[in-house]
């Protein structure tokens, strides 16, 4: 090994331990508010100020819980946005993968003016119909009901917007020619050809769009106004507003309402991982 | 296609033309869903919001024509004027050093030597996962007002300052929300810039180390140029984002989200008119005025962000 070598070798092992202890410290400061959280679930309000700081767990999990029953309704507010989440998710697949073939694959006149509009409706802040929408959804008598939230989150550009990267890249052009000559339909060769191989990027947009409806609060905010219809969000920012302040029982309260979703994610993360990193997006 | 001789090519010929008239037509049918539940619930209350907002109105009695008088008591409005510039502040705070780092977390998650590639994405994604209302609350705790808050100790501890009251002074509120914001948002950017990166094909790189460029100039010629189109995509969603914060500072102030001002972001304040003063007429202006806001700033960011690429090869020839 010439010296040359043998100095670049040294040089390039002082810059890797630097990546990992940088992406270390990028870890560490990402999961020490949800180990904070787990603590302070299990421990009685005044912990959050003693010093030094607590930072074990304490033995007040279940009871922590038990007040947060008594606050709200915890299991009818994560149903709620169970239900919410898990149809939006559906619709918006099937709609974003549907005009994401058709931006990949067919030529029809305004096709680029067409996903420019949907790239610009990016654009409009949902704030800005928000009180029309409010009065529609009143109109139509779905104030404080689940299909009143949902019909809102149904609209979804980004996702048309990845679905058509993901499917120009995917799905090969050859593919779809050769199933024409076979005399199949255009919806067979959507639901038969480009779905299968589509499904990684549904894992990755349908966490996305899960996630994303689970933590939105501004519209689910304004049409929920009554307790019992109240998802899961709305339901936890009623914790604060209580009269003595039970930071104890709040974290209780975020943190049951968190896990669930670290486990879905944890079990669905190598389909994302590999869905986002395997090349996927060509 | 049983057809032989010259009636061949006409027939394909035929074929051809409706097959690409089924195409056309199953384009717009597979595009038409979104097109119809936008027209329905975006452009119609879009357009409804414009009417509004050049009426006097309180949601009960009827609508009164009063011209650019809603527009002027919000212009005239020094809150209003004071939810603009809180918006920006948070809103560089909390985005610029997400982008950054996203970018930066996305190259080193790319290097081909590193191990435990799974576990640090999966942890640095992590935030992302708990909801806005969750974070609010998370940190309404850590970065309470008490002296002793987690967030001060660390502070008084470790950097020898005066503790900060988070939730009532100008600054502390405005930290603490652009924190909770770039804690949440950095894992999400750096998933998306991660698959930039590996979009790039590696044949680029090849040809680069052949022709003897650097690491450093692989990244910067190729690299950034190649990523562009992921990083007009998070410069665009987290400046419209940012330029709509509501829930974090609604949350972490709590009751007093709506009295006091060191947070008040304009979406806010349009929920405050709306909603707790049942005026929707200034509500529906202020909307107005918020997208012509949030359009600038896209203006500006998309010229920005596309100018990285044109001088990149301009340089390169």
């Amino acid at each position: 090994m010439s010296k040359q070598a043998r100095k670049n070798r040294k040089k390039l092992s002082v810059g890797r331990i630097s990546v990992y202890v940088f992406l270390l410290i990028a870890s560490i400061l990402s999961l020490f508010p949800f180990y904070w959280m787990f603590v302070m679930a299990t421990r009685p309000s005044a912990a959050y100020n003693s010093i030094p700081p607590t930072l074990t767990p304490g033995n007040m999990l279940i009871e922590n819980f038990k007040k947060v029953l008594n606050q709200i309704d915890f299991f009818g507010g994560m149903w709620n946005s169970f239900i919410l989440c898990a149809v939006v998710t559906i619709v918006v697949l099937f709609i974003s993968s549907l005009a994401g073939f058709a931006f990949a694959k067919f030529k029809f006149p305004g096709k680029n003016i067409l996903f420019i509009a949907i790239l610009v409706t990016m654009i409009i802040p949902p704030q800005l119909g928000l009180i029309p929408q409010y009065f529609l959804i009143s109109k139509a008598g779905l104030l404080d009901t689940l299909p009143g939230v949902m019909i809102l989150f149904f609209l979804n550009p980004l996702g048309i917007f990845l679905m058509r990267q993901y499917i120009s890249g995917a799905v090969p052009d050859e593919l779809i020619e050769a199933s024409k000559l076979d005399g199949c339909s255009n919806f067979r060769i959507y639901w038969r050809i480009v779905l299968p191989i589509i499904l990684p990027a549904f894992a990755t947009l349908g966490i996305i769009v899960f996630t994303a409806v689970w933590g939105e609060f501004l519209w689910q905010f304004t049409v929920l106004r009554d307790p019992e219809m109240y998802t899961i969000q709305v339901a936890l920012a009623q914790l604060s507003n209580t009269q003595h302040v039970d930071f104890g029982m709040i974290l209780s309260g975020v943190f049951w309402a968190t896990v669930p979703l670290l486990i879905i994610f944890l079990l669905f993360n190598r389909l994302f991982i590999s869905s986002i990193t395997e090349g996927s997006v060509k | 296609m049983k057809s032989i001789g010259k009636e061949e090519p006409i027939l394909k010929r035929k074929k051809y033309r409706s097959e690409q008239k089924k195409d056309m037509i199953s384009g717009y049918l597979y595009i038409a869903p979104f097109f119809i539940i936008f027209a329905l619930i975006g452009l119609y209350p879009a357009l409804f919001s414009i009417y509004l907002a050049f009426q006097k109105w309180n949601g009960l009695s009827p609508m009164t024509f009063n011209g650019l008088a809603n527009f002027e008591m919000v212009l005239t409005d020094p809150l209003f004027w004071k939810s603009v510039y809180n918006t920006i502040v948070m809103g560089i705070m909390g985005t610029a050093p997400q982008l950054i780092v996203g970018l930066i977390l996305a190259y080193l998650l790319n290097m081909a030597f590193l191990k435990l590639k799974g576990f640090f994405r999966v942890t640095i994604f992590m935030p992302y996962l708990t909801s806005m209302v969750a974070v609010a609350l998370i940190f309404s705790v850590l970065f309470s007002n008490h002296e002793s808050s987690l967030a001060n100790y660390v502070l008084t501890h470790f950097f020898g300052l005066d503790p900060i009251a988070w939730a009532a002074s100008e600054w502390g509120t405005k930290i603490a929300i652009s924190l909770m914001v770039f804690w949440r948002w950095v894992g999400y950017n750096t998933i998306i810039y991660l698959a930039g990166i590996q979009s790039i094909p590696n044949d680029l790189y090849e040809a680069a180390t052949v022709d003897g460029a650097n690491r450093f100039q692989q990244l910067w010629y190729i690299t950034i140029p190649m990523m562009k189109p992921f990083i007009i995509l998070t410069v665009f969603t987290s400046t419209v984002g940012a330029m709509q914060l509501f829930s974090e500072p609604t949350v972490f102030l709590g009751a007093d989200a709506f009295t006091r001002d060191e947070a008040m972001t304009i979406v806010m304040y349009l929920y405050r008119d709306a909603f707790r003063l049942q005026s929707f007429g200034t509500a529906s202006a202020t909307a107005i005025i918020l997208l012509v806001i949030i359009t600038i700033f896209a203006v500006i960011n998309l010229r920005l962000t596309q100018g990285i690429g044109r001088k990149k090869r301009g340089v390169m020839k």
